[in-house]
């Protein structure tokens, strides 16, 4: 009973920090996933010199830690008289990330539509931008749909990272909470349990999902 | 040169604690994996729901609440120990559907045509389906290899002296704000890129001979 009241206790801090950790990632998510479409499309234009400087920022942003990345910003970057306060910096190193990891899931998706709906295009005399808006991404969007989704559950529990940063996220309040309760192994786990509540139904949304998209399969 | 050298030296705990959880997670998936194609529903239930919170619980918060958390109230443990624990029960629970993938790719002829031969359980496990899973679940292994060696830098927070320990020190130390998170991002892709051109290959060699 006492652990339900001392929950009961904390909720408000630590509902106020889940909001910052959901703001943070919907609007990493807003940035960086047409920053990531952005990089699916120039990763397959003509000019090698592109192609290559595309790929690398790809590779950097998917093959360096999320926390490297979030640090980077934050403390880098005021060398460059650049200073973030850490929602911003937050925000700036979760769209990176994301842009980074959401372009290998958009190409997938846009190689995945059918090479005989570009011809047909083509064939009817489309013009390759056309082609690209109206049958190309919108198609290759909804085959990449299901991964993004997942995605987006994963930027929820990286923006927990953005502690290090002292951004009054979930995970900052519960701890702050627990270093002034000394009730640590509660406090946590509520937050703990904060975050499956919206991840594990998420998950099975996704699954979900999947299954009514490739329902015609099987 | 220096800062470079200094955040090399701390490669070996990043390996360290990345091997060691890596391998403490493929032993527990195998128990996770097997639950969940168990024959009692409660199992599938209990086991499904152990890889959901292994995996939806955000690492970092994860390994708060066994370093702090059991760590104040329950038994007091060294950082590397807590590290290595929280990080291989979340690699347990993306091993396992990993496992459960590769269970899911194997025909289920396989698996009635060794009954039909009279072979026990543990045998149709260990020498028909579960090569054969194993085969399909390397890959995803190797990727998940990668995703965990990105993850042991959360376990700085702890104050594990691995990569990015050494790299937040500098960063504090030296005033330097930049170069050493450049350096420690270019040593974490220089560990992580041959294991995704590995990832890829096994993928093509692996897949070889499986269609139709």
């Amino acid at each position: 009973m006492e652990l339900l009241s001392d929950w009961l206790e904390w909720s408000p801090r630590l509902l106020s920090g889940l909001w910052v950790s959901v703001q943070v990632t919907a609007l990493s998510l807003l940035v960086g996933i047409p920053l990531g479409l952005g990089l699916a499309l120039l990763s397959s234009v003509k000019s090698r010199v592109v192609r290559i400087l595309t790929m690398i920022f790809i590779e950097v942003g998917r093959g360096m830690p999320a926390i490297v990345m979030l640090q980077m910003v934050y403390f880098g970057l005021p060398e460059f008289n650049i200073v973030l306060d850490s929602f911003t910096a937050t925000v700036v190193a979760l769209s990176l990330t994301t842009s980074a990891y959401t372009s290998e899931i958009i190409r997938a998706g846009l190689r995945a539509v059918p090479d005989g709906e570009i011809e047909a295009a083509d064939a009817l005399g489309i013009k390759r931008l056309d082609v690209m808006r109206f049958i190309v991404v919108p198609q290759g969007f909804r085959i990449a749909l299901p991964t993004l989704m997942g995605f987006a559950i994963l930027i929820l529990q990286v923006s927990s990272l953005a502690f290090t940063l002292g951004l009054p996220e979930l995970l900052s309040q519960a701890y702050s909470v627990g270093a002034s309760t000394f009730h640590y192994l509660e406090v946590l786990t509520l937050a703990g349990l904060m975050y499956l509540v919206i991840t594990v139904p998420g998950g099975w949304l996704v699954e979900n999902f999947e299954k009514r998209l490739s329902r015609h399969l099987s | 040169m220096d800062l470079f050298l200094k955040i090399l030296a701390a490669v070996p705990v990043t390996l360290f604690v990345t091997l060691v959880s890596f391998a403490i997670g493929a032993l527990l998936a195998l128990p996770l994996a097997a639950g969940r194609r168990a024959p009692y529903a409660i199992v599938r239930v209990l086991s499904k729901a152990v890889i959901d919170i292994l995996r939806g619980i955000p690492p970092v918060v994860f390994i708060f609440i066994l370093f702090f958390g059991v760590g104040s109230s329950v038994i007091r443990w060294d950082p590397v120990v807590a590290s290595i624990m929280g990080l291989g029960l979340i690699s347990a629970g993306h091993l396992a559907e990993i496992y459960r993938g590769g269970l899911l790719a194997v025909p289920a002829g396989q698996f009635e045509a060794s009954s039909a031969l009279g072979l026990g359980r543990a045998t149709i496990f260990a020498n028909v389906i579960g090569p054969q899973a194993f085969r399909v679940a390397i890959p995803g292994m190797v990727t998940w290899l990668i995703s965990l060696l990105k993850d042991s830098s959360i376990v700085s927070t702890i104050g594990v002296v691995e990569i990015m320990f050494v790299t937040n020190q500098a960063a504090r130390s030296t005033g330097e704000g930049l170069l050493p998170f450049v350096i420690a991002g270019a040593v974490y892709i220089a560990i992580g890129s041959p294991l995704a051109a590995l990832s890829r290959w096994l993928e093509k060699k692996l897949s070889f001979g499986r269609r139709g």
